[in-house]
């Protein structure tokens, strides 16, 4: 579905931003682009969504050299989910939602009944059809978040990239969040998140590439993967990771001791 | 069983996407505005019974109506000169409550507006210019389109820093330009001959006064038409509205697009300048008021905006030229009223407005 082939990318001359990216992402796969802050996660996701002009290399979607795509093709083929957004105006959430349907729209004001279903059926699906009258610019950064994923939920592309999907949210819609995402590759809809914690990587990804330094260390199904000795690799020999029902978790080394030790110097 | 009450639920919340409500404001607003030009057609310093000045419109309009049999002095006042200046007001009320709405969408601001940004400035200095040396430029429209174009790509390019416009930049930068051309119409005044200078003081402070059926001809066709380009791509200003790369991942190419949106918004505000002078703080108050009406859906704020503005300027018109005995410039008026109506905003709903900062 996506593949991407050598590519590099620099701001400024000689400043390289991404050195030699490839990697593959399968149809309807949940694939987590995994690394530290500033390694290039981002700039990798404009790169592909053309937001960006890349300086080598060749980027693929569903078959297609994302070059030759006009930005209306593009929304056919791609939806993105950014980290943050800030609102301009008190549009309604629905039709903060609805937006979502303009690659699809025809004419001028003719918005079709199918649109505006397709639009409750996103908001139902994300859980904010409560809020849909609510002004986007009034919620809480977190709820953005999810009008947004709804908002590309309606889009309806074949390859969705999200940017941090949960970095805003609670715990409770964070696993939400993630669950949903699973649903949503069910009708063959291929998923690229970004994400900081490899717990989540570990849970709910098929793939995962792993990034640092710019540069792409590993990829491949996440239990192979996150492996303690990548993952010392790009943190600083900080995690361990156990066995717990079917999966593991990943959790800093020294979490027995952390709370004790401070408090027996509080002691003293 | 189950299902249909879920698809129940389903046909409510479309019922709850129904613009019905709007649409009928539209409507009223159309009425109101029709009403808004037939009352103050009825009002001027020379008395005139409604019934003798709808009998001069009336005959006038009617294509077998006698124009010879009117009252010679009824059909001046009433034919030649209130209605093109009515005429006149509407048209520019449009143009500058859209040319503000549409550089509000464009620069994700609800403060920006023509005068803010330093294209009325820009155009009343291609405006001067053309008055001063008549021989240099083509017209006077053209000559004030060109450099309200150059003011708002200077101002914006100006603002921008690292991919972003804020607020506050764009605020200031417009006040430079602003106050730049505005250095540069002094010098215009300064080197002007007495009659050039005349001229361009009674023009700068804004009105209605001259307004003829030439006028007419030119403006209101420009602006309806831009107006209906601007209403049919209402869509596209929403999306764009929301940022650059949001518009980008909607399918909607910002720059083209802002491109266009910026172009028709300044040819409208740079006609109207150069026929009634510069008239500040239209375009900031109506698009915010259509928005506090209708929300912020451009399909039915800009029409709403546009009609505001429209009936908001013949109110104001028709107080300059009967308040005193002697013709108040109107944009001395708007700007009486409209920089207290921006105090309001900044102190009230600040915070709505910027939303969460």
């Amino acid at each position: 579905m996506l593949s991407v082939d050598s590519l590099e990318f620099e701001y400024l001359k000689n400043i390289p931003v991404l050195k030699d990216i490839s990697f593959n992402v399968e149809e309807g796969q949940l694939c987590g682009l995994f690394g530290p802050n500033g390694c290039g996660k981002t700039t990798l996701f404009k790169c592909c969504l053309k937001f960006l002009k890349y300086q080598k290399g060749k980027v693929k979607v569903d078959e297609h050299d994302i070059k030759e795509r006009s930005v209306k093709d593009m929304a056919k083929l791609v939806a993105y989910v950014p980290q943050e957004h800030k609102p301009s105006f008190p549009y309604l959430v629905r039709d903060v939602v609805l937006m979502g349907r303009t690659p699809h729209l025809r004419g001028v004001f003719n918005v079709s009944n199918e649109d505006k279903k397709k639009t409750i059926e996103a908001m139902k699906l994300v859980g904010i059809d409560g809020i849909s009258h609510m002004p986007y610019n009034q919620l809480s950064g977190g709820q953005r978040q999810l009008v947004i994923i709804a908002r590309a939920v309606a889009q309806e592309t074949k390859l969705l990239f999200l940017d941090e999907p949960t970095s805003a949210l609670d715990f409770s819609n964070q696993i939400k969040v993630w669950k949903l995402l699973r649903k949503i590759t069910h009708n063959g809809t291929t998923i690229i998140a970004c994400t900081h914690d490899p717990n989540h990587v570990m849970w709910f990804c098929d793939q995962v590439v792993v990034m640092d330094r710019n540069k792409i260390i590993t990829n491949g199904p996440p239990e192979k993967i996150i492996t303690e000795k990548v993952l010392d690799e790009i943190y600083e020999n900080i995690c361990s990771i156990k066995d717990l029902f079917q999966t593991k978790m990943v959790y800093p080394k020294d979490v027995s001791t952390i709370k004790n030790n401070s408090k027996a110097k509080r002691g003293k | 069983m189950e299902l249909s009450k879920d698809k129940d639920a389903l046909e409510k919340q479309l019922i709850t996407f129904s613009e019905k409500r709007k649409r009928i404001f539209l409507v009223i607003l159309l009425i109101a505005l029709l009403f808004s030009i037939a009352i103050a057609l009825t009002i001027g310093v020379y008395e005139i019974s409604a019934f003798d000045v709808y009998n001069v419109i009336g005959t006038h309009l009617n294509p077998y109506g006698n124009v010879e049999n009117l009252d010679r002095l009824h059909d001046v006042i009433v034919w030649n000169i209130r209605f093109p200046r009515i005429l006149v007001s509407v048209a520019v009320g449009i143009a500058l409550a859209l040319a503000g709405a549409v550089y509000q969408g464009c620069f994700r601001n609800p403060l920006v507006e023509p005068y803010i940004l330093g294209v009325e400035s820009g155009a009343a200095f291609g405006a001067a210019m053309a008055i001063v040396i008549p021989s240099f430029f083509l017209s006077l429209q053209i000559s004030a389109f060109i450099f309200g174009s150059i003011a708002v790509f200077a101002a914006y390019s100006l603002a921008r820093i690292r991919g972003e416009t804020p607020v506050i930049m764009l605020i200031l930068s417009g006040v430079i330009i602003g106050s730049i051309f505005a250095a540069f119409v002094s010098i215009l005044k300064y080197l002007a001959t007495d009659a050039a200078l005349r001229e361009i003081v009674f023009w700068m402070m804004g009105g209605f006064y001259y307004s003829s059926w030439s006028d007419v001809g030119i403006i209101l066709p420009v602006v309806i038409f831009c107006f209906f380009i601007l209403w049919i791509l209402g869509w596209k200003l929403n999306i764009l509205s929301m940022g650059d790369e949001e518009s980008r991942t909607l399918g909607v190419n910002p720059e083209f697009y802002k491109a266009i949106f910026i172009v028709i918004a300044t040819l409208i505000t740079a006609i109207s300048v150069s026929a009634v002078g510069i008239i500040a703080w239209v375009g900031l108050m109506m698009p915010h008021a259509a928005r506090m009406v209708v929300g912020p859906d451009h399909r039915y704020m800009l029409p709403s905006a546009a009609m505001m503005g429209a009936i908001y300027l013949i109110l104001c018109d028709t107080l300059a030229r009967t308040l005193t005995s002697a013709e108040i410039p109107v944009g001395i008026l708007t700007s009486i009223i409209g920089a207290p109506y921006l105090m309001y905003l900044i102190r009230n709903k600040g915070k709505l407005i910027f939303g969460v900062s």
